[in-house]
């Protein structure tokens, strides 16, 4: 996946901000901020051109410890504070960093407005299923029935399903990846970047002082051959250590078999880019949640028009029929006379 | 019929007059208006207008709730107000009857249609009888016509549909009124055939139905006289008419080139802000982007992330909107970037009255923010003092790297007024540098960037955009290091930044009050918005009858001119008339103790010149006898 055709100019270290990271000792965060430090340099880009915005919330701490351009927000508003951003200079990397709380409650409204939109920022959603910062009440991803400090004879409230919210909401890139997984961030972080739109990349992050192990069902070491499905476009999709394991179109369900029950040709094949988002929900909606298998890679990568080009385009194509900015001109548009 | 004095009706001369035309929304009151003020404009009158929209967009036709108005004044010598009373009512049906007769000046002239006075038409206005023949209008001048029957005459051989016709009535009030007031029938003629371009037929209708009004005044011999308003003596040069929002989006557009920086307006649609969305979005050739977001939170937010990359960023919006953008202004006080909010106010609390002025946000925009969140605060007086308040915003949001709220309202949005075009040349250069080197040293004698390094006078700190090579750095909403800008919760530092963000905003350089009137008066009035007009003209009147008055407007809010309270001082008595519960009095008091005296006044409609007149003369005449 690596383009050698990029010489880096910058190392991981030139990623580093010189602002000592403050997440609690083992937290998923650091492993995530790694992979995004090493992924840098190969990507072609500089630490001038890139921004990252965030909310606010554990992950939103993220912008201060890159050695970018960075906007720390307020709760929920990344997407939006971003986009205007994105609509002003087309010509940066703006990447957008937050929490489940912080873009699927407080900011959901910004989330698939952007998403909709297809203005181009990365979004990368840190989905550790509690709140954080606030010490640990139940979030928009947390399980029904969850007992935190909000809720303390078990949540009440049936959770979001991120990637089925993003393509809802017309995403034209969907991803999934996880915290102990460095390559696969990589190179899933690398596919959002290099997308010509919005992307949208939910990122399975452990939190582990408030909600520790609400991953490892399939992201432990062990459990990950039988847990994880990794998607490959192209490819019909198949886990387990010997790819004992497929997944078939059941009258428009997706169902894990055993690939000895099937015919290849009965496993479903990958295809990112189709149009219709429905085989890509189905996915999305395989897993009931962290403890059965459980598809990541990349959903869904179609080609959709760009918002701020065409934003920009808009402006030309204005600019060629009224003519460059006059301001004489404009005073005198409505009609004039004279005294 | 260009010979207005066929008839031979005697021509009198008079010195202004005020119309209303009134009818349901769907009868083309607005676009009447609008084309009576521009012929008038055009003849050299002053003028000023007011529409009133109902809120709803279409109400059932015919009932009060549909009722839709534009008033205008033209006159033959300087006026700042629409007027207090209309002269003339135009009214369309019994509901628009109903809903502005008690506007009328005592003996003033109804031109009414009289096809629409039929008993359902009554009835949905809640007539019991019908006041064409009941007595309700002995005290007025009534000239009854049916408009209706004779449009539909007129336009008949043009092959419209008998359903279409009636359509066309509203060019026969046209037509008939500028019969009335001797306007030049050719400027209609050639704005019918601009409005409907490629619409031969309605083309036709409207020409046949405009000229059947005007020779029905000719003709009719139910008028006395038809009447002149002669040029008013204004100041040589090229004019236009323009209403507040469109005033303010240009003064807005204007700013980027003044600038050098592309615009980029967030904006969610609100009443009565969103002509300015939809203007603003117009001048995309002047580099300008618009943003309609999802709502007004995110509108404010992409302004701060435009900003951010470098963009004159704006958002506009009304009173909830204003209240929703609370938290993201309050980020951009504590990121210290520019960019202006267009605050149109109107009637609150709540929903209240969309379509109605107000200037009860005041207080909302001085503090409307969790903790001390300060922030610049400027008012137009006019609808085109609107363009120039917009530029001044600008100037003083890049300038001091802070957002800057303007406050204009329902009233300036929509009133219009001949404008005397600037001087291009002559406007101001408001730009500014962005960072581009490192301003400091780490203790390894390296240079380095920082982020909150202030300018010593102004306060601001430097504005190093994305794109920068070195300048790389990370600004927040969390309290941060003066200087570096890194995270810092140490109680001195936040003491520091809480000191440094108010003397910024209290050190914006505003210009010392300008009194208008008798300097030396025993009473000053004291203004803010969109009160001029009827404060300027209410002080002529009582200067008429031979009080001193002076007036101070403020345009600038926060902070106040350095001698405010020092010219105010020299007065007996401060009396401020405004639209809300006395917020500017609070203010003025809180900071001067001075017993700023309340003039209120909240039903939804501009202070008439009648009403600050009578309200000022009583405390003069306190004074007189004290």
């Amino acid at each position: 996946m690596t383009d050698t055709s990029i010489t880096p100019t910058t190392q991981p270290g030139d990623w580093a901000s010189d602002q000592e990271v403050r997440w609690c000792p083992g937290c998923g965060d650091y492993s995530i901020l790694t992979a995004m430090r090493m992924l840098m340099p190969s990507l072609g880009t500089e630490p001038h051109n890139t921004v990252f915005v965030s909310g606010i919330g554990c992950a939103a701490r993220f912008p201060y410890y890159m050695n970018s351009y960075g906007v720390h927000g307020i709760h929920g508003r990344a997407p939006a504070i971003a986009t205007g951003l994105a609509m002003a200079r087309p010509d940066l990397d703006v990447w957008v960093i937050g929490g489940d709380g912080d873009m699927l409650s407080i900011g959901g409204n910004h989330l698939i407005h952007a998403l909709r939109r297809n203005v181009k920022i990365k979004v990368l959603l840190f989905n550790n299923q509690i709140y954080g910062l606030t010490k640990g009440q139940f979030s928009p991803t947390s399980e029904i029935g969850k007992v935190t400090k909000s809720s303390p004879m078990g949540s009440l409230d049936a959770p979001f399903n991120p990637l089925a919210v993003a393509l809802g909401a017309e995403a034209s890139f969907v991803a999934r990846t996880h915290d102990m997984d460095r390559q696969h961030m990589m190179d899933t972080f690398r596919r959002a970047h290099e997308h010509d739109g919005a992307a949208f990349v939910e990122v399975f992050q452990n939190c582990n002082v408030f909600n520790d192990g609400a991953f490892e069902g399939i992201t432990k070491k062990q459990n990950r051959d039988a847990n994880l499905i990794p998607l490959a476009h192209g490819e019909p999709i198949r886990f387990g250590a010997d790819g004992e394991f497929g997944v078939i179109d059941e009258s428009g369900c997706a169902r894990v078999v055993h690939t000895a029950d099937v015919s290849t040709d009965e496993l479903l094949t990958h295809d990112e880019t189709k149009h219709d988002p429905s085989t890509a929900f189905m996915l999305a909606r395989l897993a009931r949640g962290p403890f059965e298998p459980t598809p990541i890679g990349v959903f869904r990568a179609v080609r959709r028009s760009e918002y701020a080009m065409a934003s920009t385009r808009q402006l030309a194509a204005a600019q060629e029929k009224q003519g460059t900015a006059d301001i004489a001109q404009l005073l005198r548009s409505r009609g004039t006379w004279y005294v | 019929m260009t010979d207005t004095a066929s008839r031979e009706l005697p021509l009198q001369e008079i010195d202004e007059v005020i119309i209303r035309f009134a009818g349901d929304s769907g009868d083309g009151m607005q676009l009447t208006g609008d084309q009576f003020t521009s012929i008038s404009a055009a003849l050299g009158n002053d003028l000023s207008t007011l529409p009133e929209f109902p809120a709803e967009i279409r109400a059932p036709q015919g009932t009060l709730a549909g009722v839709s108005a534009f008033q205008v004044r033209i006159s033959d010598f300087d006026i700042t107000t629409p007027g207090d009373a209309p002269t003339v009512l135009v009214a369309m049906n019994p509901a628009a009857l109903k809903a502005q007769l008690h506007n009328l000046a005592q003996g003033g002239a109804l031109i009414l249609n009289t096809d629409a006075f039929n008993d359902r038409n009554l009835e949905k206005a809640g007539y019991a009888s019908n006041p064409l023949d009941d007595g309700t209008l002995d005290d007025y001048r009534s000239y009854p016509v049916p408009m209706s029957q004779i449009t539909r005459d007129a336009v008949a051989e043009h092959g419209v549909k008998p359903r279409d016709a009636e359509r066309s009535k509203n060019f026969f009030a046209l037509g008939l009124i500028s019969w009335m007031y001797t306007r030049p029938v050719e400027p209609t003629l050639e704005f019918i055939n601009t409005k409907f371009r490629g619409r031969e037929q309605v083309i036709n209708a409207n020409t046949a139905a405009f000229k059947a009004g005007y020779n029905f005044g000719e003709t009719a011999e139910i008028f006395e006289a038809h009447y002149e308003v002669k040029p008013a003596p204004l100041a040589p040069g090229e004019y236009t008419n323009v209403n507040g929002n469109t005033a303010l989006a240009w003064g807005c557009v204007v700013a980027g080139q003044l600038a050098r920086l592309p615009v980029f307006l967030g904006s969610y649609p609100i009443t009565p802000a969103s002509d300015i969305l939809h203007e603003m979005s117009l001048k995309k050739n002047f580099g300008v982007r618009t943003f309609q977001a999802e709502d007004e939170i995110a509108a404010a937010a992409s302004a701060v992330g435009a900003a951010f990359g470098g963009a004159l960023a704006f958002t506009s919006t009304s009173g909830p909107g204003l209240a929703l953008k609370g938290e993201t202004l309050s980020l951009a006080v504590s990121l210290e970037l520019p960019m202006v909010v267009l605050d149109i106010q109107r009637g609150g609390p709540s929903t209240g009255l969309p379509t109605k002025p107000e200037q009860a946000d005041l207080m909302m925009a001085m503090y409307g923010r969790h903790s001390e969140s300060p922030l610049p605060v400027v008012a137009p007086r006019s609808p085109a003092d609107c363009f120039d308040i917009a530029i001044e915003a600008s100037r003083i949001a890049l300038k001091y790297r802070t957002p800057v709220i303007v406050l204009s309202d329902g009233y300036l949005a929509n009133s219009s007024e001949p404008w005397l075009l600037p001087d291009v040349d002559e406007l101001p250069d408001i730009g500014v540098e962005f960072a581009t080197e490192f301003n400091g040293t780490n203790e390894d004698g390296d240079g380095i960037f920082l982020p909150y390094l202030r300018d010593p006078d102004t306060l601001a700190r430097p504005w190093a955009i994305p794109g920068t090579p070195g300048l790389m750095h990370r600004v927040g909403g969390i309290e941060k290091e003066d200087g570096t800008g890194n995270i810092s919760y140490e109680p001195e530092n936040h003491q520091l930044m809480i000191d440094l963000r108010q003397a910024k905003v209290d050190g914006v350089d505003v210009p010392d009050v300008e009194v208008a009137g008798d300097a030396h008066a025993d009473l000053v009035i004291l203004g803010w918005g969109s009160t001029w007009g009827a404060i300027d003209a209410a002080a002529g009147r009582l200067r008429e009858d031979g009080f001193e008055v002076a007036h101070v407007h403020l345009r600038h809010l926060n902070p106040l001119p350095a001698d405010l309270g020092e010219v105010l001082r020299r007065y007996r008595a401060v009396v401020c008339p405004e639209m809300n519960k006395g917020q500017l009095c609070d203010l003025v008091r809180a900071k001067y103790l001075i017993d700023v005296e309340h003039i209120g006044k909240i039903d939804g409609v501009p202070f008439t010149t009648g009403e600050v007149t009578s309200a000022v003369r009583k405390r003069l005449e306190e004074l007189a006898g004290s």
